[in-house]
């Protein structure tokens, strides 16, 4: 890598090695999360009730699973990109900072397999929980 | 390779006059983080209780009615409004726009007042 020319810190990347593409995957999943998200907030406006049969069956329609797979998705990893900035910026301590994001993929990964396989859970074996 | 070198530090949070703009910045950071937190948190239970079943769900649905329910419940509606608006305010200046004075002034007061009034219209709809 280069130590020298601004084009060859560009070239490596500068003192953060990366950063292009987490800043743009950050607003791609903004944009789908304003999608998701206010499709996600009306369809439970619209909902009768939300007790348990009701949900169970509204869950179960593919044209619920599949919405609601897909912001699992794209929630989880817009929130972990952003936790993993705040981390950045505000856990000064090396070791501190390591163990923080750690944590953050550990939790991330954890809540999001949870959601997912709820949803499935529900979406294939329908009423008979 | 670390070598440490003196580098000048921009004024910090001590340092500057609050504004909106630097209000809205601040509070962007902190709704993502509730959200990711509690929101996140109370997202997955409500599924991981409605596929355990009609007894866990209604654990849940208790929780969720009761008083601390509705505090967190109305929270997060705000901060879920807050951090979408200011979210769109953050797009449109990915673009280059808005950094005008006034017109950057005006666009940060609009994602809170916008996010107050449509907190307020999401729970007269529930509550009423």
């Amino acid at each position: 890598m280069g130590t020298g020319t601004g084009l060859g810190r560009v070239r490596g990347l500068g003192s953060a090695k990366s950063g292009a593409h987490h800043w743009w995957l950050q607003r791609v999943t903004a944009a789908a999360n304003i999608l998701l998200l206010v499709w996600f907030v009306t369809s439970l406006f619209r909902l009768p009730v939300l007790d348990h049969d009701t949900v169970v069956k509204w869950i179960q329609s593919p044209l619920v699973a599949v919405p609601l797979l897909l912001l699992i998705c794209n929630v989880f990893w817009h929130f972990r990109l952003g936790l993993q900035v705040f981390i950045e910026d505000y856990v000064h301590e090396e070791g501190s900072r390591v163990a923080a994001l750690l944590l953050l993929n550990f939790y991330t990964v954890g809540s999001a397999a949870l959601a997912a396989f709820a949803v499935l859970k529900i979406a294939f074996t329908g009423a008979h929980l | 390779m670390a070598t440490q070198h003196k580098r000048p530090l921009s004024p910090h949070l001590t340092i500057w006059r609050w504004g909106v703009n630097m209000t809205v910045s601040i509070l962007h950071r902190a709704t993502g983080t509730a959200m990711a937190t509690a929101g996140v948190i109370g997202f997955t239970w409500w599924l991981v209780a409605a596929a355990s079943g009609p007894d866990a769900y209604q654990r849940f649905h208790d929780c969720a009615t009761g008083p601390i329910g509705l505090i967190v419940g109305i929270g997060l509606t705000w901060t879920f409004f807050q951090h979408m608006f200011s979210g769109i305010r953050h797009l449109v200046m990915d673009i280059g726009a808005g950094y005008e004075l006034r017109t950057n002034k005006t666009w940060a007061l609009m994602t809170l007042v916008g996010s107050v009034l449509a907190t307020i219209i999401v729970w007269a709809t529930i509550l009423l």
